[in-house]
């Protein structure tokens, strides 16, 4: 039980974890170029989630100064993890590039159909 | 002319992306060309400047935006900083005139200058990740040479060049993440993003999160060695070199695996070595069957390749794997040993690269089959690869004698006597592989493919020549190579918790 | 895209409001979830749905590729340049205290340029993309 009760106080952590997993899994698991390049997107965004769910302090306003409160959200993560997805992005922005020319190139986009194409050269 | 001075480590990493910009504006190859010479001419000129300074006066702190760390970013140099600048910048500065006809040769006009574009955006981002003192911004910088190294590589003639770069960029991807999962566990723990400042309050942290900071380690050290290519996590760098433009993989081959190697020193010295008793830690425990592994299967692996190229990319990772092993050794030698052979092994692989793209310059492949008597009708160029080839091997009165002789003495100062005796064997392998291209390229028949062919043009002569005769002169006069990377060891390990064991 | 009136009608009166909202999130960076990264993005998807309802050549006669290609690294220029504005001035990179007698306040009017810089690069980057995927399929 009381395992169960510090997984629930920590459920955020979980959901990092299990969004992780998931995107690594599709990654290894998976032949097609895109579903690769969607599971790289969901790995990459269990990461935002584990730097922004810490960033709020619990009872803390948003980071605007004012004379009336004290206690204020961390600001850093986000902005940590802006320039993160602006690099997300620009890295899916390029995998897509290049599995459209290598469809181009090769008529498919399945892993083991290329290496076969490969291996026959 | 302080003001300038003062402005040096800015001007390192603002000058190289300036440069990226303004290129990104030019439609005309040559010119392009022209614009990158002449931006990183300039780098090697800041870098030794940096150095100097740091030999002299110590190590330079300078806050950006005026923000004073920890707050600000910092871009910190010391003495092992300013090594890899050195050589980063150095290496590039020799290569470029180079480029300018194999680039020419390999790559299509109208996509020249967005060549040059991309390569000194790599080169910003090399420079970045070695100059700051800040854990994010030097994730900012890892994928801004690496997302500009996937498009270098996909420039390559063959179409398997695509596929390389997509699987380099879904496993680079996957290990800049995991640095910045190791990151952002350094910063739960202890609020901090800047390098020293981590170091200071990691050893608090540890004590209260033990497992995180671990983790933090963990996340960090599979990610880096995604990057440096380390056996097992080494599978994208064999395709991405042998598919490549010739210029990027001879630029990537010397320069992207040597930043993050540095920046693996920088995480366990640094940071956990300052803060934690690194004996305590498995590093050397990984380290140590990984290095040996990649020494021994990567060199094999090269022996049955006939794609020269390839070949060369397989003795890449069997060589980081004589740096990781300097750095698992964790005493003055071995750590000595490891930082001059990420020297060495730069210049090296340098010439031997720009050796192989000369001959893919003139007679249009690099696989052994149809290289036979190259060396009767490319002279020169066989001959800096014969050069190049016995500083790999180790043959002493070269470059790689020095580093080998290093790690031997570090393995002996910590007592494995085994490791001293597989470093020594795993180093004739390389005999091996050196040897067979040597035998094609003098003692068979001159083939078709290259019974036209003759030495490259001056221009990229030169450069190769410069780095084959160097990787001769740091092997006798090593005060530069081996005098700086023992003193800079010697920084590392008074710095780490308990004291370095010799 | 086939002629569709109400497709059409609903996106022309759409497009001006998303334009302005893009100018709102960007200058409203200081006090809630805002900056250049994001209204660049909404000024691309204003573009981009444009190109979508009227077709690419009608997109590209108002926004040409040319000047998309060109917008690219002159953002990016913005930014560098308000950075290297601090070196010439004295201070390190990337100090916007330079900007003016105030320090707060010049730290704000050099935010707001770097952040006009990052629109211009990010809003030309979306739309360069867009316009490369969409010329492949011809």
């Amino acid at each position: 039980m009381e395992s169960f009760k510090s997984l629930f106080d920590h459920y955020n952590y979980v959901v990092t974890i299990v969004l992780m997993v998931a995107g690594l899994y599709i990654v290894i698991a998976r032949g097609n170029m895109i579903k690769k390049l969607i599971g790289l997107m969901l790995f990459q965004t269990s990461v935002y989630l584990l730097y922004i769910a810490p960033g709020k302090v619990i009872g803390g306003t948003p980071p605007v100064l004012d004379a009336k409160f004290t206690v204020y959200s961390n600001p850093l993560p986000h902005v940590l993890i802006l320039t993160a997805i602006v690099v997300g992005v620009a890295t899916i922005a390029l995998g897509l590039a290049l599995v459209t020319r290598i469809h181009e190139a090769y008529g498919t986009i399945e892993e083991d159909e290329i290496f076969a194409r490969d291996e026959q050269e | 002319m302080s003001a300038l001075t003062a402005q040096l480590p800015g001007l390192q990493v603002v000058i190289p992306l300036l440069g990226a910009v303004l290129a990104a504006f030019i439609r005309r190859g040559a010119l392009a060309w022209g614009w990158a010479a002449l931006i990183t001419a300039t780098t090697p000129v800041v870098a030794f400047a940096l150095l100097v300074q740091v030999w002299t006066s110590g190590p330079i702190s300078y806050h950006l935006g005026g923000w004073p760390p920890p707050i600000g970013i910092e871009y910190r140099v010391d003495l092992l900083n300013a090594f890899v600048l050195v050589l980063v910048s150095l290496v590039s500065a020799i290569m470029m005139p180079y480029a300018r006809r194999s680039v020419a040769h390999e790559i299509d006009g109208d996509k020249q200058a967005w060549f040059y574009c991309m390569y000194l955006l790599c080169l910003t981002g090399l420079l970045g990740i070695t100059i700051t003192g800040d854990a994010f911004n030097a994730f900012v910088f890892l994928e801004i040479s690496s997302l500009s190294s996937y498009v270098l590589i996909a420039m390559g003639r063959d179409r398997r060049a695509l596929v390389a770069a997509y699987q380099y960029l879904i496993i680079g991807t996957i290990g800049a993440t995991f640095y910045v999962i190791g990151v952002g566990l350094l910063y739960l723990v202890t609020g901090s993003l800047n390098f020293a400042d981590i170091a200071l309050r990691l050893g608090e942290a540890s004590a209260l999160y033990q497992r995180p900071v671990l983790a933090g380690l963990a996340f960090l050290f599979v990610g880096i060695s995604l990057k440096l290519a380390l056996f097992p996590l080494h599978v994208w760098l064999p395709n991405a070199y042998a598919y490549a433009p010739s210029f990027a993989t001879a630029f990537l081959a010397a320069t992207a695996t040597k930043v993050a190697i540095y920046l693996l020193l920088r995480v366990i010295f640094s940071i956990y070595g300052v803060a934690l008793d690194l004996k305590s830690l498995p590093i050397s425990a990984v380290l140590y069957p990984l290095s040996i592994a990649a020494m021994f299967i990567a060199s094999i692996l090269a022996v049955y390749e006939t794609n020269l190229k390839r070949m060369l990319a397989y003795s890449s990772v069997a060589q980081i794997g004589y740096i990781t092993l300097g750095i698992a050794l964790m005493n003055q030698a071995g750590l000595t040993g490891g930082i001059v052979h990420l020297f060495n092994h730069a210049l090296i692989k340098g010439a031997l690269f720009l050796a192989l793209g000369a001959i893919v310059y003139r007679a249009g492949t690099v696989k052994l089959d149809n290289l036979g008597g190259v060396g009767r009708t490319m002279p020169l160029t066989c001959a800096a690869f014969v050069v190049a080839g016995m500083s790999l091997m180790g043959v002493p009165g070269t470059a790689g004698f020095i580093s080998k002789y290093y790690l031997i003495v570090g393995a002996l100062n910590a007592g494995m006597w085994p490791i001293a005796f597989l470093i020594v064997a795993s180093s004739l392998i390389a005999l091996v592989y050196i040897g067979r291209a040597v035998e094609v390229a003098y003692f068979r028949p001159v083939s078709s493919a290259v019974a036209h062919a003759k030495d490259p043009p001056l221009m990229m002569l030169v450069p190769l020549l410069v780095l084959a005769f160097a990787s001769v002169y740091f092997g006798i006069d090593t005060e530069l190579s081996a005098g700086v990377a023992g003193r800079v060891a010697e920084i590392l390990l008074s710095g780490i918790k308990v004291g370095g064991a010799n | 895209m086939k002629f569709d009136l109400i497709l059409r009608v609903g996106v022309k009166l759409m497009i001006p409001f998303m334009l302005l909202f893009a100018l709102y999130v960007q200058l409203h960076a200081d006090y809630g979830p805002g900056g250049g990264f994001q209204a660049g993005v909404i000024t691309a998807g204003a573009v981009i749905v444009y190109a979508l309802i009227f077709g690419i050549e009608e997109a590209q006669r108002v926004v040409p590729k040319r000047l998309v290609e060109f917008l690219v690294p002159l953002g990016v220029l913005i930014y560098a340049g308000t950075g290297l504005l601090g070196i010439l001035f004295g201070k390190n990179f990337l100090d916007y205290s330079v900007l003016g007698a105030n320090p707060p306040l010049a730290r704000e009017r050099g935010i707001l340029f770097v952040e006009i810089g990052v629109l211009l690069t990010v809003s030309s980057t979306m739309v360069a993309l867009f316009y490369a995927f969409s010329e492949r399929g011809r």
